[in-house]
């Protein structure tokens, strides 16, 4: 059956060629974070755990030493790819739309054929079919060596840097956090906290999921200790609260700390690396103006929502 | 009470602008000792997860496509077309979008669109084009804020359309846990709920993007 396997190969194959770009550049920093993480792709399920969290410990040593580097002359000039884009002109757009209509098409279609894909993983599947269609049609119709794609890969994957891992190193701290009941701590202080009013449980329980979540990056994890701690005691069994406003908005207060976190670095960190900016901060400060106010609509919308 | 000294470590290590992969790994130790686990025992339940949780770095394959288009003269293309469209602007273009990206994640296609797929290749190129025309030229830093407003666009649309969608991992996770407090829902019943949310996202995100269009054309009637 071809499942998530198949996609961790092909990203590990092109983990491999940035590294040997890498090394081929003398840029030894990159060449082992990049291979280390292609051997993390194709044989993390048979390191064992304390492998992997030998690599993981080697792949923070290589980013924190600052052994990471740019390389140099690799972008096309711009003079280049004016000429370039007059010739071919629309077709460019076509290939680019290539991924996310091949994602949207698999999603539908792979779920059809659940003998031969993982319909679980249907997106991510078709997200790298379409990747490979992209490059295919690609390559063919701009006559480009495949080996230039890898390189303009390698310039971008060098651009973003250890920032490409940061998400992936969250997720696994959530892992040690739910470990050690990091969760029930803070559920403990934050119910002692709470002020005796209604008005005053929902502000807390809004202002609470944001906080939460601006702390884990993640609304997921302040949503089971918030729901436990206010949510169900407070708002829904002692005030009487419907549960389906009190849960749905009350996760959406807490997507508006999602926006204000560095935390949540696959949304707000790594899109700063991949644009290029220097500020690294840049994209949370345009998104301040939006997610305050919308965090205080989200907490006026459950006190009349949810308490008719 | 110890564990939460973990949380204290992430805060003040990105506050201090260490090396974030540092302050992760420093919080994990802090938090895994203060819950009594030795230096082994919390690298191997690091590892785990870190092996378990591959799938977030999946999304770097499409680098080699958008790499090759941008060679081959993607985003000076995207910034010829703007140029023939008389009232694109570049709050009008975002503002576009954030529908869009509202729309598809509304009917669960959150991957179709996101920041390596379509913002680099295309939202952020249209929309400093666009910018740059309204204002008679951008310097550095307003290119830079341009591009930062893509990024936050996408999200914004992604956040606050996902969760109308009935099988998305958030309206799933909120049944799941009600369920074991006796209170049974329907996904229906909560994805409603989310739509309120979504129209004063648009609202409030779009109002601001119109002011964006405003200071630009402000500069351009400057220049």
């Amino acid at each position: 059956m071809i499942g998530l396997p198949w996609v961790y190969a092909l990203a590990g194959a092109f983990f491999a060629a940035y590294a040997l770009i890498a090394l081929q550049g003398r840029r030894f920093g990159n060449a082992a974070f990049w291979g280390l993480l292609a051997l993390s792709m194709w044989a993390g399920d048979r390191i064992g755990d304390l492998g992997n969290g030998l690599l993981a410990l080697a792949l923070v040593a290589l980013a924190g030493l600052g052994l990471m580097r740019r390389g140099q002359g690799e972008e096309v000039p711009s003079s280049e790819r004016q000429t370039r884009a007059a010739r071919h002109g629309n077709i460019l757009f076509a290939i680019a739309l290539v991924i996310p209509v091949t994602a949207l098409a698999g999603t539908f279609l792979f779920k059809q054929f659940p003998a031969l894909f993982e319909a679980k993983q249907a997106t991510l599947l078709s997200l790298a079919l379409g990747v490979l269609i992209a490059l295919g049609i690609g390559l063919a119709r701009l006559r480009a060596a495949p080996a230039v794609s890898l390189r303009q890969g390698a310039r971008l994957m060098d651009s973003v840097g250890w920032a490409a891992i940061l998400p992936q190193m969250l997720a696994s701290l959530g892992a040690v956090f739910a470990l050690a009941g990091v969760g029930d701590a803070v559920g403990t202080l934050i119910q002692a906290a709470i002020p005796d009013s209604l008005f005053g449980a929902v502000l807390a329980y809004g202002l609470g999921m944001a906080l939460f979540t601006i702390v884990m990056g993640n609304a997921f994890a302040a949503f089971p200790v918030m729901v436990a701690a206010i949510g169900v005691p407070l708002l829904i069994r002692r005030y009487g609260g419907d549960p389906a406003v009190v849960c749905a908005i009350g996760m959406l207060a807490g997507f508006c700390g999602t926006l204000l976190t560095p935390m949540a670095a696959n949304f707000n960190l790594v899109p700063a690396a991949l644009l290029e900016l220097k500020d690294e901060y840049g994209v949370i400060r345009r998104q301040v103006g939006t997610a305050l106010p919308l965090l205080t609509v989200n907490i006026m919308l459950i006190y009349w929502l949810a308490f008719p | 009470m110890w564990v939460l000294l973990g949380i204290a470590v992430i805060a003040a290590g990105f506050l201090l602008r260490f090396n974030p992969l540092l302050v992760i790994l420093a919080s994990a130790l802090v938090t895994g000792l203060a819950a009594g686990l030795g230096p082994v025992e919390i690298l191997s339940a690091f590892g785990k997860a870190f092996n378990e949780a591959r799938y977030v770095s999946i999304i770097w394959v499409v680098l080699p496509v958008v790499g090759l288009l941008e060679a081959y003269g993607l985003q000076e293309r995207a910034r010829g077309l703007i140029g023939r469209m008389r009232g694109a602007t570049a709050g009008r273009f975002l503002a576009g979008y954030l529908l869009l990206r509202q729309a598809l994640s509304a009917v669960g296609l959150t991957s179709v669109a996101g920041h390596p797929q379509t913002v680099r290749p295309l939202v952020a190129p249209i929309a400093e084009a666009a910018a740059d025309r309204q204002a008679g030229g951008l310097d550095d830093k307003e290119r830079e804020e341009i591009k930062a407003w893509a990024a936050a666009t996408d999200n914004v649309g992604l956040f606050f359309g996902e969760d109308i969608f009935l099988a998305i991992g958030s309206i799933l996770l909120i049944r799941g846990l009600l369920e074991q407090y006796g209170i049974l829902l329907e996904p229906l019943a909560l994805s409603v709920w989310a739509i309120p949310t979504a129209i004063a996202a648009f609202l409030i995100h779009g109002f601001r993007l119109w002011r964006l269009d405003r200071r630009l054309a402000r500069k351009g009637g400057r220049g």
